[in-house]
This record gives structure tokens, C-alpha cells and sequence, in this order.
């Protein structure tokens, strides 16, 4: 019923605010590039370590990490944008207005899904231009950034629901902690062969070290664990889809 | 004691009693820095075996990460507080009265080092926890911790100075991703002589935030570089100097009488 009217209202005002403010729209473009050259440039020598056999190189290694961090954290910065709609009480007004409350979360997702393709493609200009190696087909190219979206659709649709129950700024260490913590709980340094003690473990049970691994190997044009990390992603945004649109009932009950 | 001294114990005190009053304000710069060097080294230990890394234990090369970050995270405290403080309208109040500018950027930086002090305990007591060995030994453990104070002075006394010139709380924070990218841009992941791409070398020897992480690092993996400490005191009282006569003159600017 009316769904499209709505998504698409909200999606256009919530990339207009952030495309005409330089402090939302900076931050989402230079964090990620930001860590690729911290990353890429002040750890190159790590690909030296007996046992790192990543074809393409470090560059490459790192901008796959880069690439699913700046997804997740895609994500979760529009969930920071719901949560200052709530306290504004844009939020609420919103939800007299639509006729199809559903399509407010649709409108977020879109967003999100949106700023994130920018970032994805200065990101990969900039990695080119930094003599990135690519050794995968346009296939596996296709499937890298499909997974990584999926990762952007769970960040956005994760940080929704938090947003939606708690309806506050104040909520945004709770977006982005669990994230920020489950990707660094990933191999994001060595592959997960390399990794000993605690953090082995915690990787292997990880699903983010399966999307990172996936997305690496389809960079290199080695597939593994392809299918598992794509039905990782897909379960993942069942649940965080679930879990927005249970937020957004508790967001009404609030009134 | 004389006036000025109990100004500065009355700000001081202020400062503390604040600062621990608000759990936000220091669990925080105590839990992140840890967590991150935990991850890192975890996620990095393989890097020691390259020829020519300093030590067989990531974990050692990675302590001295904490207690540069939990320093930035001064910054951020000594400003937000005091840019609460111009926010509420306090230090108008306080130019009122015959409390001079001098005690109160003291005391507020007393307040911070106090802090800075607390967080260089708990850093070396989960490396001593975690089986670090101290290569320099417990004369090197007083001289971190007289670095640690000193580094937290200059990075205080910036936080101070932000925040006495922009009157907000909210410029303080938006100047820490600032500071973030001078510690990412450094040797905190890895020793200058084993980067690869010259350009980050460069840059990060150009960083004086590199000679601050390795003035901590020599005394726990090295032993006595006198190199390194010269360095790492050099730069981080370079940085208080500069720093406390910045919040010096914006202190002044800030109360002037009228």
C-alpha cells in the first residue's frame, strides 16, 4: 500500500541533509580512506610474514577490509541520522504522516545503500590510483561489492532498530560498538590462517571473517567461501530487517 | 599557603571531583585504548616474525599505543569540561571573582594529569598482567610514568586552548578525528624501519606523535635509548610549552574584564 511514495520521500531528505552538510558528508568519505592509507600504507611490510600468500598484495587486501568497514559504518551513520530525527520530532510527525510506515524504513535503507555507492567508488578510484591489483573477473568484481552492499543493508537495517527503540542520539555507541567489535574481531590484518590464540577463535566463529574472506578471494579471483558468505549476509538482513521493522512497532506503540 | 596555591588546589580539586563523577569521562579513555591494543596485537602478531622487528611479543610493542591514545583522550576532556564550563556561563562568574586565569588553567590541568597518571597505572598493570616484561626495569616504569604526566599536560593544555577559543564543546570533539589521524599516521602498528611505502615513512617520521610512541615503546621493549627519550621528551615538551602559552593568552582573552 503506498510504499514507494513514502521510501522515496524519505530517502531523497535524508541524502539532501547529508549532501548539504559538509560535517556529515566529509566524515563518511574520509574515515574510510582514512584507514585504507593508515592500513595499506603503514602495514604493506605485513605481507612479507612467512605464510601470506594474498596474490594481488596488501593494497588489495586492506581495500576489501576497507570496503566492508565502510559498508557496515554506512550504515550505521544513517541509523545516527534516524536517531536525530527522533529527537527533533521530525520522526514522529513522520509517522502520522505516512501511509505506509514500512516504507520509512525502506526510505533509510535506500539512503543508506546510496551514500554508501559513493564512498565505494572514490574508495576504489582512490585504491586504482594507488596500483591496487585486481585479479578477479567482472563477475567476481560484481559479487565483491554485492556482498559488501548486503553488509550495508545489515548495518543500516541493525542501527534502525537501535535507533527506533531508544530514539535518541546518546544510542549511537550502541550502533556502532557491536560493528565496530565484530569487524575487528574479523582477520582484518593476515588471513585467518595466520591468526593464533583468542583471536583465532573468535574469528573462526565470526560471520564477518567469512564475508571478508569472501570478498578478498573473489578480489583475487580465488572464490571461497563464496555461497557461505553470501547466506551469511542474507540471513543477517532477514534478522536486522525483522529487528528494524519490530523497532519501528515499539517507535508507534511509543506514540 | 598562599593565594594563587589554594586557587589552584580549589580548581584542581573541581577538576577531579568532575572528572570522577562522571564515569563517560574516564572508563572510557581506560577501556578503548586497552581493548584496541588487544586487537591489534592479536590481529598483528604474526608481523614479529619479519626480520628485523624489536621484539617477539606484539603485545609489548603494542602497550606503548595506550598510553599516547589515552593522552589524546585528555584532550578531549580538559576541553569539553571547560567549554562546559564557558557554555554554562561559569567562567563569566569566575571572572568576577579574584580567581586568576593562571590558577584556573593550572588547576584544570592538574585535574588532567591527575588523570593521565591514573591511566598510565592501569596500562602498565595489564602489560605487567598480561606477562610484559619492563626492559628498563623499575627505574624505566617512574620515568614512563613522569612521560605519561608530561604528555598529558601538553595534550591537556591543546584541549584547553580549543576550547577557550571556541567556547564549544562540540569543536573540542570534532577536532579528535584530527588527532586520530596523527596517531594512525604514525609507527603505532609498526617500527619506522620496516615500512615499505616511502611516502608513509616519511610522513610518519615527519609526525611528532611517531617520537612520543617510541619514547614509551624503547623503555619497555629496548631498555635505555637515549635517542628515543631525548626525542619523545623533546617533542612532548615542546607540545606543553606551546600549548600552555596558547591557553595562556586565550585564557587571558577569555577574561578580559569589562
Amino acid at each position: 500500500m503506498r510504499i514507494w511514495p513514502v521510501a522515496s520521500g524519505v530517502a531523497w531528505r535524508t541524502l539532501k541533509i547529508v549532501y548539504t552538510n559538509l560535517a556529515l558528508f566529509l566524515p563518511q568519505i574520509l574515515f574510510p580512506l582514512f584507514f585504507f592509507t593508515a592500513f595499506a600504507g603503514g602495514l604493506s611490510q605485513v605481507s612479507r610474514v612467512p605464510g601470506f600468500d594474498f596474490g594481488p598484495g596488501y593494497t588489495a587486501f586492506q581495500f576489501c577490509f576497507v570496503l566492508v568497514q565502510s559498508a557496515a559504518f554506512g550504515g550505521v551513520f544513517t541509523g545516527f541520522g534516524i536517531a536525530r530525527d527522533f529527537e527533533s520530532g521530525f520522526a514522529r510527525r513522520l509517522l502520522l504522516a505516512a501511509p505506509n510506515r514500512t516504507g520509512i524504513v525502506l526510505g533509510y535503507a535506500i539512503s543508506a545503500v546510496v551514500r554508501w555507492a559513493l564512498v565505494a567508488i572514490i574508495l576504489t578510484v582512490v585504491a586504482l590510483l594507488a596500483r591496487m591489483n585486481v585479479f578477479g573477473g567482472p563477475v567476481d568484481v560484481f559479487g565483491m561489492y554485492l556482498l559488501a552492499l548486503l553488509i550495508n543493508l545489515c548495518g543500516v537495517l541493525w542501527a534502525a532498530g537501535i535507533a527506533m527503540r531508544l530514539r535518541t542520539i546518546q544510542a549511537g555507541p550502541l550502533m556502532q560498538m557491536p560493528v565496530f567489535l565484530m569487524l575487528f574481531f574479523a582477520p582484518v590484518y593476515v588471513p585467518l590462517d595466520l591468526l593464533n590464540g583468542w583471536i583465532e577463535a573468535v574469528a573462526t566463529v565470526n560471520p564477518f571473517t567469512y564475508v571478508l574472506e569472501a570478498v578478498r578471494s573473489m578480489l583475487a579471483g580465488e572464490e571461497a567461501h563464496v555461497a557461505l558468505a553470501f547466506g551469511l549476509a542474507l540471513g543477517m538482513v532477514v534478522v536486522f530487517a525483522a529487528w528494524s521493522l519490530r523497532g519501528l512497532r515499539k517507535a508507534e506503540a511509543a506514540g | 599557603m598562599s593565594a594563587i596555591a589554594s586557587q589552584i588546589g580549589a580548581v584542581a580539586l573541581r577538576s577531579i571531583t568532575r572528572t570522577a563523577r562522571q564515569p563517560a569521562s574516564w572508563i572510557p579513555p581506560i577501556l578503548f585504548p586497552v581493548s584496541l591494543m588487544f586487537v591489534n596485537a592479536a590481529g598483528l602478531d604474526a608481523s614479529t616474525q619479519l626480520p628485523g622487528f624489536p621484539t617477539d611479543s606484539f603485545l609489548a610493542f603494542a602497550l606503548a599505543v595506550p598510553f599516547i591514545q589515552g593522552a589524546l583522550f585528555s584532550t578531549m576532556n580538559a576541553g569539553t569540561d571547560l567549554a562546559g564550563d564557558i557554555q554554562t556561563g561559569f567562567l563569566n562568574r569566575l571572572a568576577l571573582t579574584s580567581m586568576r586565569g593562571s590558577a584556573l588553567l593550572a588547576g584544570q590541568l592538574g585535574g588532567i594529569i591527575l588523570l593521565g597518571l591514573v591511566q598510565a597505572i592501569v596500562y602498565l598493570l595489564v602489560g605487567l598482567a598480561v606477562g610484559v616484561d619492563f626492559a628498563s626495569g623499575p627505574l624505566g616504569v617512574i620515568v614512563l610514568l613522569a612521560f605519561a604526566a608530561l604528555v598529558s599536560l601538553g595534550f591537556g593544555a591543546l584541549g584547553s586552548f580549543l576550547a577557550l577559543r571556541t567556547g564549544s564543546g562540540e569543536a573540542v570533539q570534532g577536532a579528535f578525528p584530527l588527532l586520530f589521524v596523527f596517531l594512525f599516521i604514525s609507527s603505532f602498528n609498526a617500527p619506522r624501519h620496516l615500512m615499505e611505502v616511502d611516502w608513509f615513512r616519511a610522513v610518519a617520521t615527519a609526525n611528532p606523535v611517531s617520537y612520543l610512541i617510541e619514547c614509551v615503546r624503547s623503555l619497555i621493549v629496548i631498555g635505555w635509548d637515549g635517542q628515543a627519550l631525548a626525542l619523545g621528551f623533546g617533542v612532548a615538551a615542546a607540545i606543553s610549552v606551546a600549548a600552555i602559552a596558547l591557553s595562556a593568552w586565550a585564557m587571558q582573552e577569555r577574561l578580559t574584564r569589562t
